[in-house]
């Protein structure tokens, strides 16, 4: 396996997608190559940041609009 | 191993489905407002893959809301819950980034609501904090500028912590198409941040 091959291959490997025959080459390639090494580690940090970007939330008027047409079909439907 | 862990999107003590689905049907108003505060902030993140504006993913999460209230009689179980209102979310979203690349170029709405891929009400809480901000910043950027399908994944999967049998039934994909663009989308926010660190000269 070269390093364009390993590259290609992390998310595989990380989903536990590799088959029997390629997980052993993507382990020893990453156990020889500083580079593919380093490289993931980077990817997998990515992935933890991607994890922990805050997200906002709907807007109280929004809210409050659901709410009220929950409530008013509710009540439509037990008529 | 990871089966104790707490991801982000998922809550251990959260009602089942049918507990929730009864509530629905019945109207019990606690059960609605759970769901509107659990599920919509991933909703509007999800919308946002689709459509140009973050008010334009508001209206989206908002419609389809609304077609949950009205059809949740008729959800069958099939699917789980999540999987269901997601749908309903992505046909509405990508209906809505259709008819918006049709009538208005991008470019144009820019006087309005240049509200770029900025989200526009993070209020810095607790999930935000251990990030820093311009490594926050730059992710944004990258993400941004995803094509939309490679956005839909990366935002389920890393950003949502979804696993990915849940995200294909959601987007309609098979797992291959799901990791091929998984893999691309995840490249290309690292490759960003290389780009920014090794000008820098940084880790
Ligand atoms: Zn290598």
């Amino acid at each position: 396996m070269n390093c364009d091959e390993f590259a290609e291959l992390v998310t595989a490997f990380l989903d536990d997608a590799l088959d029997s025959s390629s997980r052993p080459l993507f382990l020893d390639h990453m156990a020889v190559c500083g580079g593919c090494a380093g490289y993931y580690g980077r990817f997998t940090a990515t992935i933890t940041a991607l994890g922990e970007l805050p997200a906002p939330g709907l807007s109280p008027q929004t809210r409050s609009r659901l709410l009220t047409a929950f409530r008013e079909t509710s009540a439509e439907n037990s008529e | 191993m990871s089966e104790g862990v707490v991801r982000l999107g998922e809550v251990t003590d959260f009602p089942p489905d049918p507990v929730i689905v009864a509530g629905l049907r019945s109207g019990d108003e606690a059960v609605f407002a759970l769901l509107l505060d659990e599920w919509s902030r991933g909703m509007l993140r999800l919308a946002r893959s689709y459509v140009s504006t973050a008010a334009s993913a508001e209206e989206v999460v908002q419609d389809t809301w609304l077609a949950v209230i009205r059809a949740v009689g008729a959800f069958e179980g099939r699917s789980s819950l999540r999987t269901w209102v997601y749908r309903i979310l992505v046909n509405t979203a990508r209906r809505r980034g259709e008819r918006e690349s049709r009538t208005i170029p991008v470019s144009s709405v820019g006087g309005e609501r240049p509200d770029g891929d900025r989200p526009e009400r993070a209020e810095g809480g607790p999930e935000g904090a251990a990030l820093a901000g311009e490594v926050r910043e730059l992710i944004e950027q990258a993400v941004g500028t995803l094509p939309s399908r490679q956005r839909a994944v990366i935002t389920l999967r890393d950003m949502e912590g979804y696993g990915s049998d849940e995200v294909c039934e959601i987007l309609s994909i098979s797992p291959a198409n799901q990791r091929v663009l998984l893999h691309r989308a995840r490249a290309a926010v690292r490759d960003h941040l290389a780009a920014y660190y090794d000008g820098k000269g940084g880790p």
